[in-house]
């Protein structure tokens, strides 16, 4: 007879005192109803390897290891693996990897992510187990508006979605404004690409939030908030959704809040995609039902601001530190930090880490700190080469700055920005034209067209970058570039088009030569953009495997088997598969 | 909510039913399932969770969620506290670890020390 699977189950002592006989008995008795016997063999062995993990069985040809298993576990191994064809997932013995996790850092300080992975975001007992809406209660009950405020400037708290302007005194502005209505609203839009820092907080701790925003509508005398989430956060959407209702049935929103005279509530509104709407004057239009596009200031929104009336907007991370600040006083948040940028700040290490993720750090902390200490060091043991900060709107800091620490003042020295937290490490293999390349791009698209030089500087920008990314860069262009960047600052009136230029003028001040070698010498150091590379295959390493040719996906490379394979540099895409399939790293970059 | 009274109360009562006393529990296993953990398969690694509470017959311990660790390049990411012993926490346990995990942590009380993120 001729099966197409073999099971063997093991036979050993701890095997049968787990119930192995049991196991096997459901195992042929399942086999024989699902009509499979005739194909399936099963055959008692006696030993397996991991009896520790009885009563345990291997299918072949698979190879499939099953660990701890019942009598429903053996039933239902027959139906899917074996009539089915579906290995059952959850069942199968996982081999412990060869080496542990590498640690987190211990460089983290925990302010505003402190209850996050702690509470469970959808209850709000959680929150309230860790003092939840203490601050406000504390806030209504023995303090003022103007004492919340006092204490605010104290801890010398700026806005964490960038700018960093002094929250204090944004508060007293519209505290002071004479408004019919005045409105609170967090912006939760963190349009830039790679950020998730406010993601995190509304998904894991959208309490914070709520408690902040409470805590500053009671400040400037406010009764109704907007948060405005960006779509692309549907969890943070539906957290938030549950947290407000919470907080609602508990008289935590809502009228006379904790028995007092004040009156808050909160909705939701939802952004659409686009990038600028996360600019506040635009962000407020959108609200409003209108294309989302900046105005000028003065007036500001604190004196008018949504519908006209006196409105303060901070970022999510903003209203998540003030609760916390009036808990523990704003002389324990001024401990922290530097002289001028107190505090902590949520950073989103991406790029050529070891250790990408959300981390919080105090203010102050080096690049190199940062890097090394808390992402792990560049990945692979390669060379660092800048550390691009802030988003679309920030600048590449080179490795001569490693020491720097990172706080507002700080990095907009070196002509980059804070920004939202972006963080992302680059390497010898990042080309720094193509970076600016790529972060125009984005800008270019999300530029809502107001202003002319924001609409057209930003386009004529990226077409001069593409055509030095394609090895048809001229002599001029880095200066045309320095002009054009000149006058979309000057001309724009949002932080879009004022920023925008930044990653080009960043990366010309300090990789020009990577620009001229692009424009004079037809070449890419980094070997990454496209028109200015060939893929060619080394003749004395190539065994004629094939393997290439067989995987290009344009069949650009010739060669018969055992002969050396060549690529044909006018159909070649530069996809890069086949240095990855080549079994004796023959292919390499020029 | 009417006054700081209750919302004292309220703490106390919520501290109450965290501490695994309060829950009637003997250990806790919570599943990271921000944006992150879930397009790691933090979902499936939950259920796979639940299946096996449920296969095993398990009552006494409380499985529950939390937000992002900030751990990103780790999730799915899962930790256990049995008793009043420390966290602790486990990186990449996607579905087909659960299993064992389960079983020497929770039941035979080993850590496994090769899939811990390690802290300090």
């Amino acid at each position: 007879m001729v099966y197409r699977a073999h099971i063997l189950i093991c036979g050993e002592p701890r095997c049968v005192e787990k119930g192995a006989r049991e196991v096997e008995a459901a195992l042929r008795s399942k086999l024989q109803e699902l009509q499979l016997t005739e194909e399936v063999q099963v055959m008692e062995v006696s030993s397996l390897g991991h009896g520790e993990q009885g009563p345990e069985m291997v299918v072949y040809p698979e190879g499939t290891h099953y660990v701890n298993l019942t009598v429903a576990d053996a039933e239902r191994i027959a139906e899917e693996h074996l009539l089915k064809g579906r290995p059952v997932k959850n069942l199968i013995y996982q081999e412990p990897p060869s080496e542990p996790l590498p640690a987190p850092s211990t460089k983290e300080v925990r302010v505003v992510l402190e209850n996050i992975g702690v509470i469970d975001p959808e209850n709000i007992e959680d929150y309230i187990a860790f003092d939840g809406y203490t601050a406000l209660a504390k806030a209504l009950t023995e303090m003022t508006p103007d004492e919340v405020i006092a204490e605010l400037k104290v801890s010398g708290l700026r806005g964490r979605g960038g700018a960093g302007f002094p929250t204090w005194l944004k508060w007293t502005f519209a505290q002071k404004a004479v408004s019919e209505q005045k409105f609170v609203i967090c912006n939760a839009d963190e349009g830039d690409p790679g950020a998730f820092m406010n993601r995190r907080v509304l998904e894991g701790d959208p309490h914070a939030v709520i408690e902040g925003m409470a805590i500053a509508a009671y400040a400037i005398g406010a009764q109704q908030g907007y948060v405005y989430v960006r779509a692309e956060y549907p969890i943070a959407i539906s957290t938030l959704r549950v947290a407000i209702t919470q907080a609602r049935e508990y008289g935590l929103l809502g009228e006379n809040i904790l028995g007092s005279d004040f009156s808050f509530d909160l909705e939701i509104r939802m952004g659409a995609g686009a990038f600028v709407c996360g600019e506040e004057t635009a962000l407020m239009q959108s609200i409003e039902g209108k294309r989302g596009m900046p105005r000028t200031r003065p007036p500001f929104p604190a004196v008018k601001g949504l519908w006209g009336q006196s409105t303060n907007i901070n970022n999510v991370e903003t209203y998540a530190n003030v609760p916390k600040i009036l808990r523990k006083g704003g002389d324990w948040f001024a401990s922290m930090g530097t002289e001028k940028s107190k505090g902590t700040k949520t950073f989103a290490i991406a790029g050529k880490v070891e250790r990408t993720g959300l981390v919080e750090v105090p203010l102050g902390m080096t690049i190199r700190e940062i890097v090394y200490d808390v992402g792990g060091g560049v990945l692979n043991g390669k060379k660092f080469k800048a550390v691009q900060t802030g988003g679309p709107m920030g600048g590449c800091i080179p490795e001569k700055y490693m020491d720097l620490p990172v706080d507002y003042e700080h990095l907009a020295e070196v002509g980059s920005i804070m920004g939202s937290g972006g963080f992302v490490v680059m390497d010898e293999d990042t080309c720094m034209v193509d970076i600016a390349r790529f972060f125009m791009e984005f800008t270019q698209d999300e530029s809502c067209g107001k202003c002319v030089p924001c609409r057209i500087g930003t386009r004529r920008m990226l077409e001069i970058l593409e055509h030095i990314c394609n090895g048809e860069g001229q002599p001029g262009d880095i200066e045309r570039l320095e002009e054009l960047s000149k006058y979309t600052k000057a001309g724009s009136l949002c932080g879009l088009g004022q920023g925008a230029p930044n990653p080009v003028l960043s990366t010309i001040q300090y990789f020009r030569e990577e620009y001229e070698a692009h424009i004079y010498d037809k070449t890419c150091p980094a070997k990454v953009c496209k028109g200015l590379i060939e893929y060619r295959i080394d003749p004395e390493a190539c065994i004629g495997c094939t393997r290439c040719a067989r995987n290009c996906p344009v069949n650009a490379i010739a060669g018969s088997p055992k002969q050396v394979h060549v690529i044909d540099p006018e159909t070649c895409i530069r996809c890069g598969i086949c240095k990855q399939v080549c079994p004796v790293n023959a292919v390499y970059i020029e | 909510m009417k006054s700081l009274e209750e919302l004292r109360k309220i703490k106390e009562r919520a501290l109450e039913r965290r501490s695994l006393a309060g829950a009637g529990a003997r250990a806790r296993i919570t599943v990271a399932m921000g944006t992150c953990g879930i397009a790691a398969g933090a979902r499936d690694t939950m259920k796979a969770i639940l299946d096996e509470m449920e296969r095993r017959q398990i009552s006494d311990v409380v499985v529950t969620q939390t937000g992002c660790l900030g751990l990103c390049e780790y999730e799915p990411l899962v930790q256990i506290q049995v008793g009043e012993s420390d966290i602790v926490t486990y990186g990449k346990i996607d579905a087909s670890r659960v299993s064992t995990l389960i079983e020497k942590h929770l039941v035979n009380d080993e850590p496994v020390a090769e899939w811990q993120v390690q802290t300090g």
